[in-house]
């Protein structure tokens, strides 16, 4: 598999959210907003990228018994660096993202890269696969924010499009919002590969 | 188990890598890190004080104001703003439990004469688009100028004065509680906060 395929394959082919289904946590939790989605979606990619680094730098010096511990060392290392910046430099998404920024150590998203791919390929993959991986993930939770906000506060990153008279619908932002907009557009998309097959 | 030196080995230089660049970060984020708490608070601060020209986040007064469920006292911070050395007005935080969920921090800011300049809401976690409008500056404006002696400290709904968020009444009347007792715990220790001397100038 060439670096391209490396990459690519974590924006449609293996999308953690819509194909993996994997760190739903933060999927459902943060996506209020299309913001706050893709705040989230770049800390975990830069997490994910520079734990891949870490993790296949290192993957002939760890012993296989401890691996797993060794990877969450890296992963939460990276963690507390993302949270120290945003807390001094982006203090706003900080807030709005709270709990949700030290949970990334547990988003498994990352822990299965580090095990599934950083832990068995050469250094320059593993980064072009945490790319890939981490930009299918914001894309993911950009889109899911993004419709959110549409229909639950009427703007799309702020910017106001349906005009002062639209009566949000509430639902949208709250928690069966999530459900109910992954649900449809995971729907949307099964369809839309069956008939390409 | 022979290897069990090499595993002990391998995740010790593993954490202490990670502590060495965790140290390396945290020294780089500590003064901005600082910098950006210092505004906020600052920026809470002005929103619920008259015009001060003092700093008032250095001049405060600390008080105890009873004990939490586990026995622990709470203390509340007073931080006094002063134009002209004049004392113009008071800001702490008082903490609404009672909200729909979990606490709501509201900072209050009371003028010498024990009524209310302004009030912020710091932190809370009501409804979206319900719970969530006490943040609305309608809602904040109820406050102005009120006073223990010139308002009924209820909402509309239980015979007060205060309108209560059409879908919401727990939440405004969680906040109307918590203020009111902090006046009441202003007006009860006035003479401490007021009197006396700040950490600094």
């Amino acid at each position: 598999m060439s670096l391209i395929q490396d990459f690519s394959k974590g924006i449609w082919k293996e999308n953690a959210v819509f194909k993996l289904l994997l760190g739903m946590c933060p999927v459902l939790a943060v996506t209020t907003s299309a913001e706050n989605g893709l705040g989230m979606g770049l800390a975990t990619t830069f997490v994910l990228v520079c734990s891949n680094i870490v993790v296949a730098m290192l993957r002939k010096l760890i012993p296989s018994k401890v691996r797993i511990p060794a990877f969450i060392i890296v992963i939460a290392s990276f963690v507390t660096v993302v949270q120290l910046s945003m807390e001094a430099w982006v203090y706003d998404l900080y807030q709005a993202l709270g709990i949700f920024i030290p949970l990334i150590v547990v988003n498994c998203l990352i822990l299965g890269r580090a095990e599934a791919f950083a832990s068995k390929n050469p250094v320059s993959r593993a980064v072009f696969d945490g790319f890939g991986m981490g930009l299918g993930f914001t894309l993911a939770l950009f889109v899911l924010g993004a419709v959110r906000e549409l229909f639950g506060s009427g703007a799309i990153l702020g910017f106001n499009l349906f005009g002062a008279g639209y009566q949000p619908m509430l639902l949208m932002i709250l928690p069966p919002g999530a459900f109910i907009t992954l649900g449809l557009l995971l729907a949307a998309m099964n369809k839309y590969e069956a008939k390409r097959s | 188990m022979k290897d069990i030196g090499r595993l002990l080995i391998a995740l010790t230089l593993i954490a202490a890598g990670a502590g060495l660049i965790l140290s390396l970060v945290e020294g780089v984020t500590r003064e901005p890190i600082k910098e950006q708490r210092r505004i906020q608070m600052l920026k809470a601060l002005s929103a619920v004080l008259p015009e001060f020209d003092n700093s008032p986040d250095t001049d405060i007064v600390v008080l105890e104001s009873g004990v939490d469920k586990k026995g622990n006292p709470i203390q509340v911070t007073f931080y006094r703003g002063r134009q002209a050395e004049q004392l113009v007005g008071t800001a702490f935080k008082v903490v609404a439990p009672d909200g729909y969920s979990g606490n709501i921090e509201v900072m209050i800011g009371v003028k010498p004469d024990e009524t209310l300049q302004a009030i912020e809401i710091l932190a809370h976690a009501e409804t979206p688009g319900l719970g969530s409008k006490i943040t609305e500056s309608w809602f904040k404006e109820l406050f102005k100028n009120k006073g223990l002696d010139n308002a009924d400290w209820r909402v509309k709904k239980d015979g007060g004065e205060f309108d209560q968020i059409t879908g919401a009444t727990i939440s405004p009347r969680a906040i109307v509680g918590a203020i009111q007792k902090g006046l009441t715990f202003y007006r009860d220790h006035k003479q401490e906060i007021v009197a006396a001397q700040g950490a600094q100038k």
